[in-house]
């Protein structure tokens, strides 16, 4: 986003601008840091953490004002080249403090919510998910190809961490490349029969996909042990240093910290873990935007034709985008095996793809921020909904319906351009 | 030798038989105009000559090489550059992103000059670079699908149409680049319903109808030509001799 703006900025300006974020940090920060909830004698009370929130104002200030400095390194030898010309569109600024919000709370989150096992586990998933629609929407959002078969590559990664430390003894780390690889085989090989098919015939196809992954799954009970899944899979350790009460063989992340043995420090650690493969992900699908490749994406999407009558290879666009999109799903999978524990085909089945798909499309096609605010809905609104029981996927429903009626092209629905020359006025 | 030669090229849509046997050749720095009725084959010429569709009889060569059977996007890159019937801009992208893939395989240091010189030739470009390309007007659009073209640096230029649905202001504009950039080196074949403006730009002409060549000669000869006064000046009959 760093292009957005081009225009050193006086010192007032970069105060005022850096109190704005810092007053958004602020309205955001009261509900879900300012205020918690206690058990005070055994009632509930609300408990005021004031200086926490402010810790967290400050720091989005002076993030800020260090984002807008090395804005203005960056961008001053481009500007140089700009001045000549006039200035176009404005720039969105609001919508990258909601995005450097956003990042702030999902650092502290942890930290507000320590202990509160329930909330991290459900923002874990949460994560999960943004993952899955970022990687989603490299295949939908920008190159235009309906794929409802996502959650294979999801499980191709699952499985390939899931046998792969049972049968090997791999590692988590070790096996992340090689099950982003194998994604990305399935990826190119899902790709290659399809390249002549477009919209619902597409949609169709990788549908098929999908459930013959998934069914493979189920009935080749030597390779994958069938409906029962894979079992024990080894947690992901911190450095080597494993997340279990002490014992006599070896350290632990308890014991070579000096810390007392707690399930939540797991938790927490893999809460930190998809955090930051979901944001690697992010920076890698905004990088290549920018890139040839990921110019070549959309235009492939807008006109194949056109796109080959100017030289590119319309082939090898779609295969990266099918063999990209894939590889991060396999990332996530990697992770979910790690963070269950267990596996079985009944967790990547069709609605699965629906969920990924319903984020990508409802958060508004190729923007990334929508995604997260998608996720969020979807994850959320049906655990909120469990008071409701039976009524619980009727408003859950409803309230996808409302969001298509209010924002029908999804809730961030403006397409962030690649390229800007003009410096904005 | 010629820069562009169609040897006896037929094309087929299915069962249309769309080029029947076309010879045609195109030298290095000329204005070759082509023109037709509707229907008659022109766009298909020229998209044959990407290999879409792939000509069914006959063969195609560019600049010594045969190109008759080559990948479209090989055959772009040679240094051919399109501006298609129809524009085919990119919709949801911006105006300049828009440039920037006509420009994907030019060098990239001559990204700066060549922009420039798209925008001195088109300013509302310019002034549009941060618009959804598809909420340009028409004729904003067709501009555009010109300057992504020469984004490219083409050796050669197919032009399919380039005045339609502009203003007399702009269209005047257009033959005017055309010869501009004929100038300085650029080989143009161009299609045109604007018989008169495209042949009197053209250093030669050809006439297509129902698939085959049936008249050929100078930009001149043919603007003079009675046949072709009667049926593309005037309007009115078809010429009759194969
Ligand atoms: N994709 C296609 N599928 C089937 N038939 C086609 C296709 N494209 C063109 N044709 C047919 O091929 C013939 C030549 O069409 P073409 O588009 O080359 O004409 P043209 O000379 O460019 O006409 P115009 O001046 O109207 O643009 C027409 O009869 C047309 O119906
Ligand atoms: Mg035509």
């Amino acid at each position: 986003m760093g292009l957005l703006i081009t225009q050193p900025k006086g010192a007032a300006q970069r105060l005022k601008d850096g109190v704005g974020a810092a007053l958004i940090a602020l309205v955001l920060g009261v509900p879900m840091l300012g205020l918690a909830t206690a058990d005070v004698g055994g009632a509930l009370a609300v408990i005021t953490r004031w200086p926490l929130l402010a810790g967290f104002v400050g720091v989005v200030f002076v993030g800020r004002l260090f984002f807008q400095w090395l804005i203005d390194i960056f961008s001053l030898r481009k500007k140089r080249r700009e001045q000549a010309r006039p200035a176009v569109a404005k720039s969105r600024p609001w919508l990258t403090w909601i995005g450097f919000a956003a990042l702030g709370l999902a650092v502290m989150l942890p930290i507000a919510f320590s202990g509160n096992r329930y909330v991290i586990d459900t923002a874990t998933t949460v994560l999960i998910y943004v993952m899955l629609g970022w990687g989603l929407n490299v295949v939908v959002g920008l190159a235009g190809l309906l794929d409802l078969g996502y959650v294979a590559f999801y499980a191709v990664g699952a499985y390939s961490y899931g046998l792969l430390s049972t049968h090997f003894g791999w590692g988590f780390w070790q096996t992340l490349p090689v099950a982003g690889l194998l994604a990305a085989s399935f990826g190119l090989l899902l790709g290659w029969p399809t390249l002549r098919l477009r919209g619902d015939y597409l949609a169709i196809v990788t549908l098929g996909f999908g459930e013959i992954i998934r069914l493979i799954l189920l009935n080749w009970t030597e390779f994958s042990g069938g409906p029962n899944g894979v079992n024990s899979i080894p947690r992901p350790t911190f450095f080597g240093l494993p997340f279990k009460p002490d014992s006599d063989d070896g350290a632990t992340f308890a014991s070579f910290f000096h810390l007392e043995y707690s399930p939540d420090h797991r938790v927490t650690f893999l809460y930190y873990l998809i955090l930051a493969l979901a944001l690697l992900t992010n920076l890698f699908v905004s990088r290549l935007r920018k890139l040839p490749v990921g110019l070549a994406w959309e235009a492939v999407r807008e006109d194949e034709l056109a796109c080959k009558a100017m030289g590119i290879n319309v082939t090898n666009i779609k295969l990266s985008a099918f063999a990209i999109g894939a590889m991060l799903g396999g990332f996530a999978g990697v992770f979910f095996a790690a963070r269950q524990g267990f596996i079985s085909p009944e967790s990547f089945v069709f609605s699965e793809s629906a969920t990924i798909l319903a984020i990508v499309v409802l958060g508004g096609m190729g923007s990334q921020l929508g995604v997260v605010i998608a996720a969020l809905l979807l994850v959320v609104l049906p655990e909120l909904g469990r008071d409701f029981s039976e009524y619980r996927m009727f408003l859950f429903g409803a309230a996808m319906i409302l969001i298509m009626v209010w924002r029908p092209g999804g809730i961030i629905a403006k397409r962030e351009p690649t390229l800007r020359l003009g410096a904005a006025a | 030798m010629s820069m562009l030669t169609f040897a006896g090229v037929h094309a087929h849509y299915g069962a249309i038989h769309a080029l029947r046997g076309v010879d045609i050749h195109v030298e290095e720095g000329e204005i070759v105009t082509l023109i037709g009725a509707n229907g008659a084959g022109k766009s298909t010429l020229m998209m044959t000559l990407f290999g879409q569709p792939r000509a069914s009889q006959g063969s195609i060569s560019y600049q010594g090489r045969d190109i008759t059977r080559m990948a479209t996007h090989d055959i772009s890159r040679q240094g051919i550059a399109l501006v298609p019937e129809g524009r085919r801009i990119f919709p949801r992208m911006t105006v300049l992103e828009n440039l920037q893939m006509g420009a994907t395989f030019a060098k990239p240091e001559h990204f700066d000059g060549d922009i420039k010189r798209v925008f001195e030739l088109f300013p509302v470009l310019e002034a549009r670079q941060a618009q959804r390309a598809g909420t340009l007007s028409g004729g904003e659009q067709q501009m555009l699908a010109i300057g992504r073209a020469l984004m490219g640096r083409p050796t050669l230029l197919l032009l399919d149409e380039p005045s339609l649905g502009l203003a007399p202001l702009y269209i005047k504009l257009i033959f005017r680049t055309i010869e501009a950039l004929n100038k300085e080196g650029m080989t143009i074949l161009l299609v045109e319903q604007n018989a008169h403006h495209a042949l009197k730009v053209a250093h030669r002409g050809y006439v297509l109808q129902h698939g085959g060549i049936v008249l050929t000669g100078t930009g001149k000869e043919l603007l003079a030509s009675p046949e072709v006064r009667a049926a593309y000046l005037e309007g009115g009959a078809e010429i009759s001799h194969a």
